[in-house]
């Protein structure tokens, strides 16, 4: 039951009760909290079990951004006390919101203050701002009881003690001096003694000074002690559990969604390699990983329940691992901050194998690689690829300042092929893929990855400069296209033998999905390549930034995600 | 607090070891908030009365244990073939108090996904902490089995060499009693199995009797008692810090994940037979 008790604040613990990397374990009327400081220096105040099985998080293990639960793993973050890593589901867990309660917390004067529904200020401590903190003294007996033998409380006879509002008692000597003590109801029956004295003496002053108020309130404490014992105990508060949210009450399905994620991946590496994007390295967990090609793309599960893509960097050979880089994205839907923020090394990662959309030609005489920003990571394996069979290339690199070139030690691999392009204004970047652009010709080719509108302006200045689309070879990020799904069609799958209806809101994919066809896909946005499938009759309204403009005047790939019948029918090579 | 549920009292539950109590002639224990004493005469006969000496209770030895009840036991005690089976050893690794519900442990017990963090290096290790899909049924004799549950484990168990996948079945007769089913490493088609008989000392506290009926080849005695206390003696930290330290029963109040689903059945079972004994009740919220 809530009384007014719980809207006040109370010391919890000392300061120094939260050394680095500690739990500390702590208890206000009845109810236990997992007290601990992140190394960020904000102090958490939460409910002292795991949500999962009840275990005290209090024996768990601080990590300096998390508190690891020592039953299964379960990690929960500083300040939101979120779930973000379940080891026992690396592919699909938490996309539900787990959160543990968390309560107010304020740390002033060497105290750490809490209250289940405390709010507002503490009240005032003038006097006490260069303060000595007492060592916190137990005593088994009601929290007034204390209060009211407090003010007997003193170390001289000229000490007189006083009551404050907020239930503490004030003692002051004839010289100024003062203590103030701070009762804590730990239980109904269970209080301990906070003090504050006004004076912070160094060395033997203070060890003398901490010495006397302990014996003092030792004292104090045996008094109490004995006249509670003559009481009947009141009975203990009964802390509510709160109940977790109606939605978590059904363990999730198993993932629906046809992004296939069987491999298992160790995090073994993250490091920063540019400004705001990090490096990670995944290992396998069993066995080999699947070989990659140059140019391919896996899909990441994230704890968030987000999947996202990622290109694979490794040079050739490197087939132990994947290295990938992530940029934090500030406006995207929380898939890059997962990566940055609750990813630790250690953790299990499911991955899907690798998929190549973006394929190097190895027969070109000459190929020239333009990335922009995180562009890089495709083209970085692509030219370390060429690097290795003495091919010809050429690498530029467009970025804002040196802070934000990524992966320096694979790029500088290419030595004299890499040319490193910073703070050009869109007008200058222009000119210089002009001139990088010049020369097209025979068995040349051109390979761009980077924002859209960089990469938007690059087709078109190689188009004005003669190269042909299919010399042109691109990939983007992200369709950041409006995608209409208004439209109602039919599809016949040529090799399945099935009609099957595509109404509006539904995508081709979904359609096919909802009929047992097993279409792989990856993004589902139109944008990596991974749902197209082969068109034999019918035209196609294509919403995707996949294929060129030539494929799609020819028609003959659709994009099952994104693109439509503009026909009544389609027929498709499935 | 005593105890209101007919299928716990008028059931069969271990209150000692037969051989511990031969030592000591005599114990007081307690079942089900109710304190009995056990004694053994001169002959060997066992008996089990209210510590007061009033009533006499039902009494049988069965698996090396003493068993009895606080009401009319309208069922037979467990069967258990393997343990008349001659090649393997019939076991106890001790007898272990813990202050936690008996039902708290029986779900600790139908565990996989702490083995890496609790057990890590014995029966799980990190990375390796996924919890596959595996199946779940109420049989028509209504036990609660788990099927085709695998899990990477270091050292799986005595006499194991390196890291091994390991399959197991997971068997809940009674509300206090659980067994599993483990692979050989010798024999690929035979099952070591281990039983806990758990004597519900009161609704927070708890006795774990048990029974280990290993396959002799390969095995020493004393190798499998060790490796029981080890990690048994690694799961009783956290059983005991577990909040509360009744089972709750309520759907909400704590959070289950697909690697729970044996336990979300275990639950589930327990309120349909209407156990509230270590329980918290399901309220109508």
């Amino acid at each position: 039951m809530m009384s007014d008790l719980h809207s006040n604040w109370y010391p919890i613990a000392s300061s120094s009760d939260l050394p680095k990397r500690h739990v500390y374990q702590a208890q206000l009327l009845g109810r236990e909290f997992a007290v601990w400081r992140a190394d960020d220096g904000h102090v958490n105040v939460w409910e002292n079990r795991c949500l999962h099985r009840g275990v005290r998080l209090s024996i768990g293990i601080n990590n300096g951004t998390e508190l690891k639960c020592q039953y299964h793993g379960w990690r929960y973050a500083n300040r939101t006390a979120g779930c973000t890593y379940i080891p026992a589901h690396p592919a699909d867990a938490p996309a539900r919101t787990i959160c543990n309660n968390t309560y107010p917390a304020i740390e002033s004067h060497g105290l750490v203050w809490s209250g289940e529904e405390a709010s507002g200020d503490l009240l005032s401590l003038d006097g006490f701002d260069s303060a000595t903190v007492l060592r916190a003294v137990p005593v088994f007996a009601p929290m007034n009881m204390v209060a009211e033998a407090l003010l007997g409380y003193g170390w001289d006879d000229s000490c007189k003690g006083a009551a404050n509002d907020d239930g503490s008692v004030t003692v002051t000597a004839g010289d100024g001096t003062a203590v103030r003590i701070f009762v804590q109801p730990m239980d109904s029956n269970h209080s301990v003694m906070r003090g504050l004295v006004n004076q912070a003496p160094a060395g033997a002053g203070r060890a003398e000074l901490l010495q006397t108020h302990s014996w003092l309130m030792q004292e104090l404490r045996d008094r109490v002690e004995v006249l509670a014992a003559k009481q009947e105990a009141p009975a203990p508060y009964e802390p509510v559990i709160a109940k977790v949210s109606e939605d978590l009450v059904d363990i999730p399905a198993l993932g629906t969604d046809g992004r296939k994620a069987e491999l298992r991946v160790q995090l073994v590496k993250k490091e920063m390699t540019a400004e705001g994007i990090v490096s990670l390295r995944l290992e396998p967990i069993k066995g080999q990983l699947p070989t990659f090609q140059p140019g391919a793309h896996i899909d990441v599960h994230l704890p968030n329940g987000l999947v996202r893509q990622y290109s694979i960097t490794n040079g050739p050979g490197e087939t132990d691992h994947y290295t990938i880089g992530v940029k934090r994205e500030g406006d995207g839907r929380g898939g890059s901050a997962a990566v940055h923020d609750s990813l630790q090394e250690g953790d299990v990662l499911a991955i899907s194998a690798p998929r190549n959309n973006f394929p190097l030609r190895r027969d070109a005489e000459h190929t020239v690689f333009i990335a922009g920003g995180i562009g890089v990571t495709p083209m970085i394996a692509m030219a370390r690829a060429l690097n290795a069979q003495g091919l010809s290339f050429e690498f530029h690199y467009f970025v804002q300042s040196d802070d934000h070139v990524a992966f320096k030690q694979q790029i500088g691999e290419f030595e004299r092929a890499l040319t490193i392009h910073k703070g050009l204004s869109p007008e200058a970047t222009g000119a210089k893929l002009k001139e990088v652009l010049a020369e097209p010709g025979f068995a040349r080719h051109v390979y761009i990855c980077g924002p859209g509108p960089m990469l938007e302006a690059t087709r078109g200045i190689a188009a004005s400069q003669g190269w042909t689309d299919e010399a042109v070879h691109f990939e983007y990020f992200a369709n950041t296209a409006e995608v209409d799904d208004s439209t109602a069609f039919e599809v016949d799958l040529a090799r399945s033998a099935l009609t099957l209806q595509v109404p509006a809101g539904k995508t081709i994919l979904e359609v096919l999905r909802e009929h047992g066809i097993d279409m792989p896909s990856s993004c589902e946005q139109g944008a990596c390549g991974t749902c197209r499938c082969g068109v034999i009759e019918g035209e196609v309204i294509h919403q995707d930034v996949y294929l060129s403009n030539a494929e799609k005047a020819e028609g003959k790939s659709i994009m099952t995600c994104v693109s439509r019948a503009a026909s009544d029918r389609l027929i498709l090579d499935i | 607090m005593t105890c209101n549920d007919r299928i716990l009292i008028d059931d069969w539950h271990v209150v000692a070891d037969l051989d511990q109590l031969l030592q000591a002639g005599s114990c007081k224990t307690y079942l089900l908030g109710v304190e009995v004493a056990v004694t053994a005469g001169r002959d060997g006969q066992v008996a089990v009365t209210l510590a007061d000496g009033k009533q006499q209770l039902p009494c049988q030895i069965k698996y090396g244990f003493v068993w009895t009840s606080l009401g009319s036991p309208e069922r037979e005690t467990i069967h258990i073939p393997e343990a008349f089976e001659d090649d393997r050893y019939i076991i106890s690794g001790g007898s272990f108090p813990v202050k936690v519900s008996g039902l708290r442990v029986v779900e600790n017990f139908l565990d996989m996904g702490h083995f890496p963090f609790v057990h890590n290096g014995w029966l799980g290790e990190e990375p390796h902490t996924e919890v596959a899909p595996y199946e779940v049924e109420l049989t028509e004799d209504n036990e609660i089995i788990a099927t085709e549950c695998y899990f990477h484990q270091p050292v799986a168990s005595p006499t194991a060499e390196g890291g091994i996948e390991v399959e197991y079945k997971y068997r809940v007769y009674r509300p206090y009693i659980v067994a599993l089913y483990k692979t050989n490493p010798l024999y690929p088609d035979r099952k070591d199995y281990i039983v806990l008989f758990i004597q519900p000392v009161g609704p927070e506290e708890c006795v774990v009797h048990n029974m280990l009926c290993y396959i002799k080849e390969g095995m020493k005695e004393p190798d499998i008692r060790w490796f029981m206390q080890l990690i048994f003696a690694q799961d009783k930290p956290i059983l005991e810090n577990q909040i509360p330290r009744r089972l709750p029963l309520d759907p909400r109040a704590e959070t289950p994940i697909r690697a729970d689903k044996v336990a979300i059945l275990y639950r589930r079972w327990l309120r349909d037979h209407s156990v509230s004994y270590g329980a918290i009740p399901a309220t109508e919220a």
